[in-house]
């Protein structure tokens, strides 16, 4: 590609967006396993994405062997090992809608409960309770014009920005992408090395400042190797 | 009090500090008051006297209110305050019409300052009554619940529900602590102030005086507990496990804490605490004044191991604060502890005095675990549990609220 082919198909600037989270309690909570299968068959999608997606921004000790909230709970408060392995295991990008993943959770539940001699328990102060985030998404004002600015910017952001453009974004980009492999495609093959190191960061096992640090270091090169237009 | 929020960029990071100012941006001017009932002492006043002046940093029209109430008021209040804890305590009628006049009295001297506020933060059951002297509010009104209501006397409940009710949205400190209402009720949990003189750095010698003055013994480990003398932190049951570890291990025990004018139970607890202690000169039961900040900061920063034995708790600030200074905790598990304490990452849960001095044996056993979890506890604390994480939260709810999303809100 020459020199003015290559200024002509330069993507748009990537605006960098931060978000913070609040959390709301529905007011619901589950004693047992069998009232969790109920209220989730019945609680607002956005709790199901809450305990999925969301709880990686929330005050909480990140739990990097369990990603979700009820496989935490299966674990630590159920004692049960076993559920808490094949909760731990559903990956929420593995489904088309929050609906899909509704369901499948619920059948995690429900082919436990088949099996289980007893319902599992919680003790009295250990329930489960429903939650939902709501976000509060905010333009920094600051854009990544080039690999190179993308690569600087990255350990400065806080954590809410990774979490919209790294994790968040897979639900919005099509083929469930990242906001940095999404733009950095529109590079072409400049940037495949940097896609292909991103896309070996598995945003399931790390905290988000974890995160941080590992995309600042799938970018590294991009400083020296990319020269913005 | 003179407070920027780039102060805090060394402590929480400058990319924190900079989203609070990037959320704060569409409040610029918006006038915010917090109203509660003292000024001075409890751990609300020492949230708000640091709050409200960043606020004010962002250009927020910030401020806070406190109301006046009389003796017959407070030991109303008080008795509120302990059945929403759960003691079955009745309030009669008299008692009630206490409580309504000194808030219609207050809302009468408020009225200017609340009247048209855009942001009206109620703290605590006190001024709760406020809002229905407010039928022509303009703005959003909150009710900040500090206190364990996980389960509160029915009764009680039931008669404050009615003034909370009518309120835009709640906050509780826990998913635990809330209870059915028909409005949003969020969840924000508390915070501690990394530049006060309880979390400030100290130097070795600081710390070194402080122990000294304390007779304590700079050779040996030290193992600390820092709460009022109240049953439910189980300093008794700190003694116990304290007694199952010196037979293994040469420590100290500090019982560090205070007891409150309105706690009627505190010195009888106390006497219990020296009579449990009897003559064991390794035993430092330490009654400080509720303003001893440095010497508690002291204390915490010369602990060798932190414990926080409780069988109930609310948050359990002290567990934060020591955690902020690198330690690992050994904690009971109730209220706010467990979401600090990380069995094999932070510290180790626990459930009677055996169980501390099992694993108390166990830490002290094994320094470099104890500087692992510290480093641990102190990273974990700043980026969940500061000041500026408490901030932000109060942001992104008025701008929930301001906006009217119900998952969303998108600032440009």
């Amino acid at each position: 590609m020459d020199a003015t082919a290559r200024r002509l198909t330069v993507p748009a600037p990537l605006p960098i967006m931060d978000c913070a989270l609040t959390i709301i309690s529905l007011g619901r909570s589950a004693q047992n396993l069998r009232e969790l299968r109920d209220h989730l068959a019945s609680v607002p999608a956005q709790s199901i994405s809450h305990h999925f997606h969301d709880a990686l921004l929330r005050p909480a000790f990140d739990d990097p062997e369990y990603r979700n909230d009820f496989a935490v709970w299966a674990r630590r408060q159920l004692h049960d090992g076993a559920l808490a392995e094949r909760l731990g295991v559903i990956d929420p990008m593995d489904y088309q809608d929050l609906e899909q993943l509704r369901q499948q959770t619920i059948d995690v539940v429900e082919d436990h409960l088949a099996e289980a001699g007893e319902v599992p328990q919680a003790a009295r102060g250990h329930e489960f309770y429903f939650l939902r985030s709501q976000f509060v998404i905010i333009d920094t004002r600051a854009r990544a014009s080039s690999p190179a600015e993308l690569a600087s910017l990255i350990p400065r952001l806080s954590t809410g920005s990774i979490f919209h453009h790294f994790i968040e974004a897979r639900r919005r980009q099509p083929g469930r992408v990242d906001d940095f492999s999404a733009w950095l495609a529109g590079w072409g093959d400049e940037c495949a090395s940097e896609r292909d190191r991103l896309a070996a960061v598995d945003y399931q096992l790390w905290s988000l400042s974890e995160l941080r640090d590992r995309i600042a270091a799938a970018l590294a090169r991009a400083r020296e190797a990319v020269e913005a237009p | 009090m003179k407070l920027a929020l780039d102060d805090y960029a060394d402590a929480a990071g400058p990319e924190a500090v900079e989203q609070i100012r990037e959320l704060a941006r569409p409040l610029k001017g918006k006038s915010v008051v917090h109203v509660n009932s003292t000024r001075i002492g409890g751990g609300v006043a020492e949230i708000l006297a640091r709050l409200v002046p960043l606020m004010a940093d962002l250009g927020i029209d910030a401020r806070w209110e406190v109301i006046d109430g009389t003796p017959e008021f407070f030991a109303v209040t008080k008795s509120l305050h302990n059945a929403l804890q759960g003691n079955s305590v009745m309030l009669s009628n008299r008692q009630l019409d206490a409580y309504q006049d000194v808030n219609r009295r207050n809302a009468a001297s408020l009225r200017d300052r609340l009247k048209d506020a855009d942001f009206v933060f109620i703290h605590d059951p006190q001024p709760a009554a406020l809002l229905q002297h407010f039928p022509d509010r303009r703005g959003k009104w909150i009710w900040r619940c500090h206190i364990d209501v996980s389960r509160p006397f029915r009764p009680v409940w039931k008669t404050l529900r009615n003034f909370i009710r009518p309120y835009d949205a709640s906050v509780f400190s826990l998913a635990a602590f809330a209870q059915p209402l028909s409005h949003p009720q969020y969840l924000i949990a508390p915070s501690i102030d990394p530049l006060s003189e309880k979390n400030i750095p100290l130097t070795d010698r600081d710390i070194d005086e402080a122990a000294a003055g304390f007779s304590l013994d700079p050779a040996r480990a030290v193992v600390l507990q820092v709460s009022r003398f109240d049953r439910f932190k189980d300093p008794v049951g700190v003694i116990r496990a304290y007694r199952l570890v010196k037979p293994h291990i040469p420590i100290q025990l500090v019982l560090a804490g205070g007891t409150a004018d309105d706690d009627p139970e505190g010195a009888e607890v106390l006497s219990e605490v020296r009579a449990e202690a009897g003559d064991d000169p390794d035993i430092h039961v330490l009654e400080l004044p509720p303003d001893s900040h440095r010497a508690i900061n002291a204390l915490q920063r010369r602990a060798t191991l932190v414990l926080q034995k409780s069988t109930r708790e609310g948050f359990g600030l002290t567990v934060t604060e020591a955690m902020w200074k690198e330690k690992a905790v050994i904690g009971g598990e109730t209220g706010g502890i467990p979401l600090q304490v990380v069995n094999h990452h932070t510290g180790f849960l626990v459930s009677s005095p055996e169980g501390a001095a099992l694993r108390m044996r166990y830490l002290l056993s094994r320094p470099e675990m104890m500087a692992t979890m510290g480093r641990k506890a102190r990273q974990f604390v700043r980026e969940n549990f500061l000041l500026t994480r408490h901030l932000r939260e109060y942001l992104t709810l008025v701008l929930g609220l301001h906006y009217g999303a119900s998952e969303s809100v998108e600032i440009r």
